[in-house]
């Protein structure tokens, strides 16, 4: 039998993961993008688990709704890579410095 | 099981008006750009008098399930959301129309925005909340964006993206765990449950809690969240900037009210001391940094930060006092704040944007009204009487005093006064240094110049006679 608690702490270490890959990514920005992904993935887990163990639908739903957000984050996040890239000819995190202050 | 499709009527005629205007968009030939701006015109006036039929004073109706609520608070927020946007519409025309941007997307995304901000604004579920929220950020990221070819304009956006999607994941983290302790993702049920668990086995609560308030303090930009702000306010144009800094910031504190005080507010021990530190810091940063900064979009971008801090220092009074002094500091900040991007819109051509603070040299003697104005505004954001900022802080400082706050209240002030500095310095620059050859005042149409006028004289209107808007924000609460 797997208690709640098994699936909560996967959905924490993929959450952890991805914050992880957020903040001490210092190579590329796909990776931070893929990160974002599996952060919204962790949480969808987080909802499904919760949805299924109170036997309440809300989550479920929720989850849709996470999804389809994702993926037009993704294209947004996707498109600004591309003129990033046009206007700096590179996509390494590093050289995103010319806002300081 | 209500539908009630009446009450969202005014969401729903600016979702088509968006589709009329992007299909316009497309047919029209290029030089008949001038027709986005007259419907964009249209449709804000349109929602406006929508807004105010559906509309029955002093009651709380719910639509599509109980998930879509139109209170007073909802309703005003609304009903001001509209308001600043033709102000701001008046105000950008003429850039957008210089600059070599593209003119119909950036009023359909500009429309966009403003639907996230009316769907967050009237949300009573976390669903409808998440999804409001998440139409405004991605309009606002894509506005910045539209600066193509400007390398600091698309990074701005990719930090924007980036931290914005990191402050949603956040907290939709946070909503998970508020679900799973209370099974429900409907405000008011969350407040039920969390009453009948009577403070007991509410670690998975806290938890939430805990996501959550990081996840608002990153989309408010409160220290130590707050990296993205100056970002943004640097590298977008100054068009995005005053959607970014005025209005979607009205709909963020609405947001947060929306979750603190409705579903939240029975874990208000807990949540107090977390605003109260983070009031503390963005006070300090945010008024310390702004006086090394040499650009003036970034020294306002620090500027917000230290304004927001003070706002939040009214939400941590968990009283009607605080909520009210906050909806009103949030009004006047957003009145003045739009008048000073106003005058550096006017003061901007095509290739020329009026960011650096030395920009502004000598802006007294080419052009008077204009540096009375900007004068005004950054008066008022200092806080200097009689003006509207005065009595904003004043309502703040009170409402802490009288709760007991002293010392945070003597804390705020002592950082306001050191904030003066770089409000004055924008002051001394205009009046007491050389004028700057690059600067030229564009040509404004008369239209806009007479809000521009209005929106100067609301500034000490308010202040000399702070009554009249105080009372509308205590209308706001009544709901």
């Amino acid at each position: 039998m797997i208690v709640i608690q098994q699936y909560l702490i996967l959905s924490a270490i993929l959450f952890a993961i991805s914050v992880m890959g957020i903040f001490l990514n210092r190579k590329n920005i796909i990776v931070i993008l893929m990160s974002i992904e599996l952060m919204l993935l962790a949480v969808n887990f987080n909802f499904i688990t919760f949805s299924s163990f109170l036997h309440n639908l809300d989550g479920q739903i929720f989850v849709f709704f996470t999804l389809t957000v994702a993926a037009a984050e993704a294209s947004i996040g996707l498109a600004i890579l591309i003129l990033l890239f046009r206007n700096l000819r590179s996509i390494n995190v590093q050289d995103m410095d010319s806002l300081q202050g | 099981m209500k539908f009630n499709i009446v009450l969202a009527l005014p969401e729903i005629f600016l979702t088509l008006m968006i589709v009329i205007m992007l299909l316009v968009d497309a047919f029209s030939c290029q030089h008949k750009k001038h027709l986005n701006t007259v419907l964009t015109f249209i449709t804000l006036v349109g929602g406006f008098i929508l807004q105010i039929l559906v509309f029955r004073p002093g009651t709380s109706a719910f639509a599509f399930n109980q998930m879509f609520i139109l209170d007073t608070l909802a309703e005003g927020s609304k009903l001001f959301i509209y308001l600043f946007s033709i102000v701001i519409l008046m105000y950008v025309k003429q850039y957008i129309n210089d600059k070599k941007v593209l003119k119909g997307e950036f009023y359909a995304i500009f429309l966009f925005a403003i639907l996230g901000m009316q769907v967050m604004v009237s949300a009573d579920n976390f669903l409808v909340l998440y999804v409001g929220l998440e139409l405004l950020s991605l309009s606002l990221i894509g506005l910045v964006a539209l600066n193509r070819d400007s390398t600091k304009a698309t990074e701005a956006a990719m930090k924007y993206f980036i931290l914005s999607a990191l402050a949603s994941g956040i907290l939709l983290y946070g909503i998970s765990f508020i679900y799973g302790a209370t099974a429900s993702l409907q405000l008011r049920d969350i407040t039920l449950a969390i009453y009948s668990m009577n403070g007991e086995n509410n670690t998975m609560l806290l938890f939430g809690l805990v996501f959550v308030i990081a996840g608002l303090v990153f989309k408010l930009g409160l220290v130590p969240f707050h990296m993205w702000v100056p970002d943004v306010y640097e590298g977008s144009s100054l068009a995005t900037l005053t959607i970014i800094a005025t209005i979607a910031k009205i709909a963020g504190i609405i947001f947060v009210i929306r979750i603190l005080f409705t579903a939240l507010i029975l874990l208000n021990k807990e949540w107090v001391v977390m605003l109260q530190i983070l009031a503390i810091l963005s006070l300090f940063i945010g008024n310390i940094v702004a006086i090394a900064q040499t650009n003036i979009k970034r020294m306002l971008g620090y500027s917000a930060i230290a304004h927001m801090g003070f706002v939040t220092f009214g939400l941590m009074l968990v009283s009607q006092a605080g909520l009210s002094a906050v909806v009103f500091y949030m009004l006047v900040y957003v009145i003045t704040s739009l008048a000073g991007f106003g005058v550096l819109l006017l003061l901007s051509k095509d290739g020329f944007e009026c960011e650096k603070i030395s920009d502004l040299s000598g802006l007294s003697k080419i052009h008077p009204v204009y540096a009375g104005i900007m004068l005004l505004v950054m008066f008022s954001l200092a806080g200097i009487p009689p003006l509207a900022g005065f009595y904003a802080k004043f309502v703040i400082l009170q409402a802490l005093v009288d709760s007991g706050y002293t010392t945070t209240a003597i804390y705020a002030v002592i950082l306001s006064l050191i904030g003066a500095f770089y409000y004055l310095r924008v002051v001394k620059v205009m009046y007491f240094d050389e004028k700057d050859a690059n600067l030229q005042v564009a040509q404004a149409t008369l239209s806009t110049r007479t809000i521009l006028f209005i929106n100067g004289g609301l500034i000490i209107l308010i202040g000399i006679a702070p009554k009249f808007l105080m009372l509308i924000s205590s209308i706001f609460l009544l709901g």
